[in-house]
Protein backbone atom coordinates (compact mmCIF):
# COMPACT_ATOMS: atom_id res chain seq x y z
CA UNK A 1 0.00 0.00 0.00
CA UNK A 2 2.86 2.34 0.82
CA UNK A 3 4.42 2.07 -2.44
CA UNK A 4 0.91 2.70 -4.49
CA UNK A 5 0.89 5.91 -2.16
CA UNK A 6 4.39 6.89 -3.19
CA UNK A 7 3.91 6.12 -6.64
CA UNK A 8 0.93 8.11 -7.06
CA UNK A 9 3.20 11.17 -5.33
CA UNK A 10 5.71 10.53 -8.09
CA UNK A 11 3.26 10.16 -10.94
CA UNK A 12 1.50 13.83 -9.56
CA UNK A 13 5.35 15.44 -9.69
CA UNK A 14 5.97 14.17 -13.20
CA UNK A 15 2.73 15.51 -14.43
CA UNK A 16 3.35 18.48 -12.80
CA UNK A 17 6.77 18.88 -14.35
CA UNK A 18 6.64 17.12 -17.62
CA UNK A 19 3.07 19.21 -18.78
CA UNK A 20 4.46 22.59 -17.13
CA UNK A 21 1.35 22.72 -14.67
CA UNK A 22 3.17 25.55 -12.50
CA UNK A 23 0.28 26.96 -10.74
CA UNK A 24 -0.40 23.65 -9.13
CA UNK A 25 0.28 21.49 -6.10
CA UNK A 26 0.59 17.35 -6.10
CA UNK A 27 -2.03 18.41 -3.45
CA UNK A 28 -4.13 20.09 -6.02
CA UNK A 29 -4.45 16.76 -8.00
CA UNK A 30 -7.07 14.38 -7.03
CA UNK A 31 -6.07 11.35 -7.45
CA UNK A 32 -9.36 9.32 -8.40
CA UNK A 33 -10.68 12.52 -10.61
CA UNK A 34 -10.55 12.24 -14.59
CA UNK A 35 -7.75 13.96 -16.28
CA UNK A 36 -9.42 15.46 -18.84
CA UNK A 37 -11.98 17.16 -19.87
CA UNK A 38 -12.59 17.71 -16.01
CA UNK A 39 -10.46 17.27 -13.12
CA UNK A 40 -7.16 18.80 -14.30
CA UNK A 41 -8.54 19.61 -18.12
CA UNK A 42 -6.03 18.23 -19.95
CA UNK A 43 -5.48 17.94 -23.77
CA UNK A 44 -4.52 15.97 -26.35
CA UNK A 45 -0.82 16.93 -26.51
CA UNK A 46 -1.54 16.28 -22.77
CA UNK A 47 -1.93 12.72 -23.19
CA UNK A 48 0.80 12.31 -25.65
CA UNK A 49 3.05 13.01 -22.97
CA UNK A 50 1.53 11.29 -20.69
CA UNK A 51 1.76 8.03 -22.86
CA UNK A 52 5.85 9.12 -23.24
CA UNK A 53 6.06 9.35 -19.66
CA UNK A 54 4.25 5.81 -19.13
CA UNK A 55 6.51 4.58 -21.38
CA UNK A 56 10.09 6.37 -20.68
CA UNK A 57 10.01 6.13 -17.20
CA UNK A 58 7.62 3.04 -16.41
CA UNK A 59 8.46 1.22 -19.95
CA UNK A 60 4.94 0.57 -20.51
CA UNK A 61 3.72 0.61 -23.92
CA UNK A 62 -0.37 1.47 -24.36
CA UNK A 63 -1.62 -0.60 -27.48
CA UNK A 64 -4.63 0.57 -27.99
CA UNK A 65 -7.26 3.63 -27.99
CA UNK A 66 -9.32 2.12 -25.79
CA UNK A 67 -6.72 0.44 -23.69
CA UNK A 68 -5.15 4.27 -23.57
CA UNK A 69 -8.63 5.45 -22.20
CA UNK A 70 -8.87 3.51 -19.40
CA UNK A 71 -4.87 3.85 -18.23
CA UNK A 72 -4.90 7.66 -18.78
CA UNK A 73 -8.75 8.21 -17.21
CA UNK A 74 -6.57 8.95 -13.69
CA UNK A 75 -3.63 9.28 -11.70
CA UNK A 76 -5.14 5.98 -9.75
CA UNK A 77 -5.37 4.61 -13.01
CA UNK A 78 -1.91 5.03 -14.48
CA UNK A 79 -0.65 4.01 -11.11
CA UNK A 80 -2.63 0.70 -11.19
CA UNK A 81 -1.26 0.07 -14.88
CA UNK A 82 2.11 0.69 -13.30
CA UNK A 83 1.79 -2.01 -10.46
CA UNK A 84 0.74 -4.80 -12.63
CA UNK A 85 2.79 -3.84 -15.10
CA UNK A 86 5.54 -4.06 -12.65
CA UNK A 87 4.30 -7.70 -10.62
CA UNK A 88 4.16 -9.13 -14.42
CA UNK A 89 7.58 -8.29 -14.99
CA UNK B 1 -0.83 54.39 -38.51
CA UNK B 2 0.73 53.21 -35.89
CA UNK B 3 -1.14 53.48 -32.56
CA UNK B 4 0.58 51.79 -30.05
CA UNK B 5 3.92 50.11 -30.07
CA UNK B 6 6.04 47.99 -27.18
CA UNK B 7 9.23 46.71 -26.90
CA UNK B 8 10.91 43.47 -24.82
CA UNK B 9 14.40 44.04 -24.90
CA UNK B 10 17.69 43.38 -23.09
CA UNK B 11 15.71 42.64 -19.76
CA UNK B 12 13.68 45.83 -20.51
CA UNK B 13 9.98 46.01 -21.51
CA UNK B 14 8.33 49.48 -22.89
CA UNK B 15 5.40 50.16 -23.47
CA UNK B 16 4.52 53.19 -26.29
CA UNK B 17 7.57 54.73 -24.82
CA UNK B 18 7.17 54.29 -21.26
CA UNK B 19 9.24 51.38 -19.22
CA UNK B 20 6.69 49.12 -18.03
CA UNK B 21 9.35 46.40 -16.29
CA UNK B 22 13.42 46.51 -16.42
CA UNK B 23 15.34 43.99 -14.24
CA UNK B 24 19.34 44.04 -14.70
CA UNK B 25 19.55 41.32 -11.99
CA UNK B 26 17.15 38.41 -14.25
CA UNK B 27 19.57 36.12 -16.04
CA UNK B 28 17.53 34.40 -18.05
CA UNK B 29 14.69 34.47 -20.58
CA UNK B 30 12.14 32.68 -18.41
CA UNK B 31 12.44 34.70 -15.49
CA UNK B 32 12.26 37.83 -17.12
CA UNK B 33 9.51 36.49 -18.90
CA UNK B 34 7.46 35.42 -15.86
CA UNK B 35 8.07 38.65 -14.12
CA UNK B 36 5.95 40.24 -16.85
CA UNK B 37 2.89 37.57 -16.66
CA UNK B 38 2.82 38.38 -13.30
CA UNK B 39 2.78 42.10 -13.69
CA UNK B 40 0.53 41.78 -16.38
CA UNK B 41 -1.92 40.00 -14.05
CA UNK B 42 -2.47 37.31 -16.56
CA UNK B 43 -4.04 34.25 -15.16
CA UNK B 44 -3.79 31.74 -18.54
CA UNK B 45 -1.97 28.32 -17.26
CA UNK B 46 -1.69 27.54 -20.95
CA UNK B 47 1.37 30.05 -20.85
CA UNK B 48 3.37 27.39 -19.27
CA UNK B 49 3.18 25.32 -21.73
CA UNK B 50 4.28 27.58 -24.46
CA UNK B 51 8.30 27.03 -25.86
CA UNK B 52 9.81 30.33 -25.35
CA UNK B 53 9.35 31.89 -28.79
CA UNK B 54 5.48 31.73 -28.15
CA UNK B 55 6.16 32.78 -24.73
CA UNK B 56 7.83 36.00 -26.30
CA UNK B 57 5.34 36.70 -28.34
CA UNK B 58 2.48 36.30 -26.31
CA UNK B 59 4.05 38.23 -23.51
CA UNK B 60 4.43 41.72 -25.72
CA UNK B 61 1.13 41.49 -27.43
CA UNK B 62 -0.46 41.33 -24.24
CA UNK B 63 2.11 44.62 -23.23
CA UNK B 64 0.36 45.67 -26.65
CA UNK B 65 -2.89 45.04 -26.34
CA UNK B 66 -3.36 45.95 -22.49
CA UNK B 67 -5.68 48.54 -21.65
CA UNK B 68 -6.77 48.37 -25.80
CA UNK B 69 -9.87 46.74 -25.93
CA UNK B 70 -9.65 46.63 -29.39
CA UNK B 71 -12.26 43.43 -29.68
CA UNK B 72 -14.40 46.07 -29.10
CA UNK B 73 -13.69 48.55 -31.77
CA UNK B 74 -13.45 45.43 -34.61
CA UNK B 75 -14.89 42.39 -35.33
CA UNK B 76 -12.34 38.81 -34.74
CA UNK B 77 -12.51 38.64 -38.01
CA UNK B 78 -10.99 42.00 -38.42
CA UNK B 79 -7.98 41.80 -36.35
CA UNK B 80 -4.61 40.53 -38.69
CA UNK B 81 -1.18 39.51 -37.89
CA UNK B 82 1.90 40.09 -39.68
CA UNK B 83 5.53 38.63 -37.55
CA UNK B 84 8.65 38.13 -38.55
CA UNK B 85 12.37 36.88 -37.46
CA UNK B 86 15.69 35.49 -38.42
CA UNK B 87 15.63 32.37 -36.56
CA UNK B 88 12.07 30.89 -37.09
CA UNK B 89 11.71 28.35 -34.09
CA UNK B 90 15.37 27.27 -34.17
CA UNK B 91 15.21 27.66 -30.26
CA UNK B 92 12.66 25.01 -30.10
CA UNK B 93 13.95 22.56 -33.04
CA UNK B 94 17.02 22.34 -31.53
CA UNK B 95 15.19 21.42 -27.98
CA UNK B 96 12.98 18.70 -30.01
CA UNK B 97 16.31 17.43 -31.82
CA UNK B 98 17.74 16.70 -28.24
CA UNK B 99 14.50 14.20 -27.41
CA UNK B 100 15.26 11.92 -31.06
CA UNK B 101 19.02 12.10 -31.27
CA UNK B 102 19.82 9.35 -29.36
CA UNK B 103 18.68 6.01 -31.01
CA UNK B 104 18.80 4.36 -27.38
CA UNK B 105 16.77 7.47 -25.61
CA UNK B 106 14.23 8.05 -28.99
CA UNK B 107 11.88 9.42 -26.96
CA UNK B 108 10.04 12.66 -28.77
CA UNK B 109 8.10 14.72 -27.10
CA UNK B 110 5.34 15.99 -28.06
CA UNK B 111 4.52 19.19 -26.24
CA UNK B 112 7.76 20.12 -27.93
CA UNK B 113 7.20 18.91 -30.96
CA UNK B 114 4.08 21.23 -31.24
CA UNK B 115 5.83 24.46 -31.38
CA UNK B 116 8.82 23.72 -34.24
CA UNK B 117 7.23 26.29 -36.61
CA UNK B 118 7.12 29.76 -35.37
CA UNK B 119 3.70 30.78 -36.74
CA UNK B 120 1.89 28.48 -33.93
CA UNK B 121 2.57 31.48 -31.59
CA UNK B 122 0.46 33.46 -34.20
CA UNK B 123 -2.17 30.68 -33.39
CA UNK B 124 -1.43 30.99 -29.48
CA UNK B 125 -2.31 34.89 -29.62
CA UNK B 126 -5.75 34.45 -31.91
CA UNK B 127 -6.40 31.60 -29.29
CA UNK B 128 -5.94 33.61 -26.38
CA UNK B 129 -7.55 37.16 -27.85
CA UNK B 130 -10.12 35.01 -30.29
CA UNK B 131 -8.57 36.90 -33.36
CA UNK B 132 -9.54 34.97 -36.75
CA UNK B 133 -7.94 37.87 -39.28
CA UNK B 134 -5.55 37.04 -42.04
CA UNK B 135 -1.78 35.92 -40.54
CA UNK B 136 1.57 35.78 -42.13
CA UNK B 137 4.69 34.95 -39.84
CA UNK B 138 8.07 35.83 -42.36
CA UNK B 139 11.66 34.43 -41.82
CA UNK B 140 14.11 37.29 -43.14
CA UNK B 141 17.47 37.92 -42.17
CA UNK B 142 17.54 41.41 -40.88
CA UNK B 143 14.65 42.94 -38.95
CA UNK B 144 13.04 44.69 -42.18
CA UNK B 145 10.34 47.29 -40.50
CA UNK B 146 9.69 48.41 -43.71
CA UNK B 147 8.47 45.57 -45.28
CA UNK B 148 6.60 44.37 -42.19
CA UNK B 149 4.41 47.35 -42.27
CA UNK B 150 4.27 47.53 -46.06
CA UNK B 151 2.50 44.03 -46.07
CA UNK B 152 0.31 44.82 -42.78
CA UNK B 153 -0.71 48.12 -44.59
CA UNK B 154 -1.19 46.03 -47.98
CA UNK B 155 -3.65 44.02 -45.96
CA UNK B 156 -5.24 46.99 -43.84
CA UNK B 157 -5.92 48.56 -47.70
CA UNK B 158 -7.06 45.33 -49.81
CA UNK B 159 -9.22 43.38 -47.75
CA UNK B 160 -11.28 42.74 -44.56
CA UNK B 161 -8.68 43.70 -42.30
CA UNK B 162 -9.04 46.60 -40.32
CA UNK B 163 -6.17 46.16 -37.69
CA UNK B 164 -2.91 44.38 -37.58
CA UNK B 165 -0.58 43.56 -34.89
CA UNK B 166 2.50 43.24 -36.22
CA UNK B 167 6.44 43.01 -36.07
CA UNK B 168 9.70 41.27 -34.86
CA UNK B 169 9.77 38.83 -32.47
CA UNK B 170 13.43 37.31 -32.34
CA UNK B 171 14.60 34.03 -29.93
CA UNK B 172 17.70 32.21 -29.38
CA UNK B 173 18.96 30.82 -26.12
CA UNK B 174 21.24 33.41 -25.34
CA UNK B 175 19.42 36.42 -26.99
CA UNK B 176 15.64 37.72 -27.12
CA UNK B 177 14.26 41.10 -28.65
CA UNK B 178 10.86 41.53 -29.80
CA UNK B 179 9.04 44.64 -31.39
CA UNK B 180 5.40 44.77 -31.84
CA UNK B 181 3.41 47.81 -33.34
CA UNK B 182 -0.52 48.38 -33.69
CA UNK B 183 -1.59 49.55 -36.92
CA UNK B 184 -5.46 50.81 -36.70
CA UNK B 185 -7.43 52.10 -39.70
CA UNK B 186 -9.41 55.92 -38.60
CA UNK B 187 -12.34 53.93 -39.10
CA UNK B 188 -14.33 53.76 -35.42
CA UNK B 189 -11.97 55.81 -33.27
CA UNK B 190 -11.02 59.24 -34.36
CA UNK B 191 -9.09 60.00 -31.67
CA UNK B 192 -6.15 57.89 -32.93
CA UNK B 193 -3.04 59.12 -32.31
CA UNK B 194 -0.17 58.36 -34.68
CA UNK B 195 3.36 57.61 -33.60
CA UNK B 196 6.67 57.79 -35.89
CA UNK B 197 7.94 54.77 -37.09
CA UNK B 198 11.83 56.33 -37.13
CA UNK B 199 11.24 57.29 -33.35
CA UNK B 200 10.61 54.10 -32.27
CA UNK B 201 12.76 52.55 -34.52
CA UNK B 202 15.49 54.86 -32.73
CA UNK B 203 13.98 53.81 -29.32
CA UNK B 204 14.21 49.96 -29.84
CA UNK B 205 18.03 50.65 -31.41
CA UNK B 206 18.81 52.53 -28.46
CA UNK B 207 18.17 49.10 -26.27
CA UNK B 208 21.12 47.00 -28.23
CA UNK B 209 22.30 46.08 -31.41
CA UNK B 210 20.11 44.74 -33.60
CA UNK B 211 20.33 43.76 -36.86
CA UNK B 212 18.91 46.39 -38.90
Amino acid sequence: MKIMEQLIIELKEKIIKNLNLKDLTIEDIDTEAPLFVEGLGLDSIDALDLIVILEKDYGIKIESIDEGKNILNSVKSMAEKIMSHNSEN
Amino acid sequence: MITAYSIIKNNVSIVNGKPFLADNNTETFSKFVEQLYKKLNIHYPKFYKMDNLTKLGFINSELLLQNKNINSYYSEDEIGLVFANKSSSLDTDLKFYSTIENRNQYFPSPSVFVYTLPNIMLGEICIRNRFKGENAFFIMEKFDSEFILEYSRLLLDTNRTECCIAGWVELLPDNFESLFFLLEKKKYNNNLKTLELKNIIRQYEDYGAINH
